[in-house]
């Protein structure tokens, strides 16, 4: 398997679009963080950024690549290879590519102008976000047996987690507010991988006006060491679930 | 030694294959025929284990194809639309796959990678490769680990004669070593050359399974195209159109 994941992952990387988002992001982390002069500006801009693209890349560049592949994959599916073992090698080369990218492109300007706790926790949450993001553009890819609609699916996909949850979070507790709501908004900040990235970084720096509803409620509930561990563990789950399904769905699919 | 019993898989209310039940073996080439439709991908697609029958049996030597993807080592597969990661190098691609089967063969074979000198584009990018050279290529992935069952589908689409005539001698070559080979072609006058037995399928069903030296006795035609054009017409009301590649 190993052996296939850097197969996957030296072709991506010698293809163009992968070298486009490392460079994309490094003009853009460069940029921000000599705009204000502040590196706790430049980190906030940064992670809005990180929050918008990571998952918007992510889900587009592996539905597509899976799409793209679809004919080596049916080739490599007739050796003798468990399903499994060909689909997890295909998602950890596009998710270990994409990190790579990360690495270098939101990486290296943090290590320059922000090496602090909330710099780590934040090339930290990018590269989950990652893994997030292209196990659940696998799930869409495995289920949709067309490429437009496999598509639709992340672009859909993004436009939830990254728009819409918020603001319907935001109105459900605002039509509930007669109610003690806290477990209840915990339960709508754990449905959403971003937010949770998000409530991860802020935890760090202490800025709770900019955490949004459910991540200034969440960091009253759990204060900052639990909040942690808690949307750590959540996140880690919305690795797991989506790679377990995915897996699950393509050992039954007809190529 | 390949088996089919009552194999059977449908796609919505489309019954792909219809209880099918079949025994090939050693030293034949078998070419199967059908309108579109027929289910002779589907079939291809149950033995290579790329699709999962809804019900019946499919063993290779006793051994059921259905669980263990370990013996797909003894099969090897050249697919119609051979697609390989763009950026990766025709090198790599044949160094991948050797990896995939290490230890699961004992010797290699590569006769074809010689005719078709695969060495000189072994630094290419597998995504610059034209139609005809992916093709290639894929024949030689197939043949190279000297499986016992290849399956082959449209082997000579898209390539140049010389090609042609190599692939056929090496099918022609592997069978008479007593492989099974299963091949697909809308070309007949290909299948005419390098087939042993025809497997004629219609909606899902075997229509007939015969050697194709007694089918042309038995309509007293010599070229496969006629021998087929003249069993549909007289046995199927459906055939009054001709098979429509039939040469």
């Amino acid at each position: 398997m190993l052996r296939i994941v850097q197969y996957v992952v030296g072709d991506i990387l010698r293809g163009k679009i992968v070298l486009g988002y490392t460079g994309f992001l490094l003009v853009a982390s460069f940029g921000l963080f000599n705009l204000g002069g502040d590196t706790t500006k430049g980190l906030i801009g940064l992670l809005s950024l990180v929050l918008l693209v990571v998952p918007l890349v992510s889900l587009v560049f592996a539905t597509v690549h899976f799409y793209n592949s679809y004919e080596f994959i049916e080739l490599l599916a007739a050796q003798p290879l468990h399903r499994s073992t060909l689909l997890l090698a295909q998602i950890f080369g596009v998710a270990l590519a994409l990190t790579a990218a990360l690495l270098v492109g939101v990486g290296l300007p943090i290590m320059l102008y922000a090496p602090t706790a909330t710099g780590f926790t934040l090339i930290a949450v990018s590269l989950m976000l990652s893994f997030v993001f292209t196990a659940l553009a696998f799930l869409a890819a495995v289920l949709a047996r067309d490429k437009a609609r496999g598509v639709g699916a992340a672009l859909l996909l993004w436009f939830y987690f990254a728009l819409l949850h918020d603001g319907l979070t935001l109105y459900a507790l605002f039509l509930l507010e007669d109610f003690p709501l806290e477990g209840v908004s915990l339960g709508l900040l754990s449905l959403n991988p971003i937010d949770l990235a998000r409530v991860l970084v802020l935890l760090q720096m202490d800025v709770s006006a900019l955490m949004g509803y459910t991540g200034a409620m969440m960091k009253e509930l759990l204060g900052t060491g639990s909040g942690v561990a808690f949307a750590a563990a959540v996140l880690a789950g919305w690795i797991a679930v989506p790679l377990a399904a995915a897996v699950w769905v393509f050992r039954r699919k007809d190529l | 030694m390949l088996a089919a019993h009552g194999l059977t898989k449908s796609y919505g209310r489309l019954r792909a294959l219809d209880a099918l039940s079949v025994t090939l073996n050693r030293g034949q080439a078998v070419a199967l025929i059908g309108p579109n439709g027929a289910g002779k991908t589907t079939f291809s697609k149950c033995v290579l284990g790329l699709v999962r029958p809804e019900s019946g049996q499919l063993t290779l030597d006793g051994a059921s194809l259905l669980g263990d993807p370990g013996l797909r080592r003894r099969i090897g597969y050249m697919p119609q639309i051979g697609r390989f990661p763009a950026h990766l190098r025709v090198g790599q691609l044949f160094e991948l796959m050797r990896e995939i089967r290490r230890g699961s063969h004992n010797r290699t074979d590569e006769d074809l990678i010689h005719a078709f000198q695969i060495n000189r584009i072994a630094h290419q990018a597998a995504g610059t490769l034209s139609g005809g050279t992916r093709q290639k290529v894929s024949a030689c992935l197939a043949f190279l680990f000297d499986p016992e069952v290849l399956v082959l589908d449209e082997p000579t689409a898209g390539l140049d004669p010389v090609s042609v005539e190599a692939l056929k001698e090496k099918v022609r070559a592997v069978r008479a070593r007593g492989k099974l080979i299963l091949l697909t072609s809308h070309i007949l006058s290909d299948l005419d050359e390098i087939a042993t037995d025809v497997l004629y399928l219609l909606d899902g069903r075997m229509q007939f399974y015969r050697p194709i030296a007694e089918l042309k006795s038995a309509t007293g035609e010599t070229r496969l195209g006629a021998v087929i054009a003249q069993i549909m017409r007289s046995a199927d009301p459906r055939s009054a159109r001709p098979e429509e590649t039939a040469q």
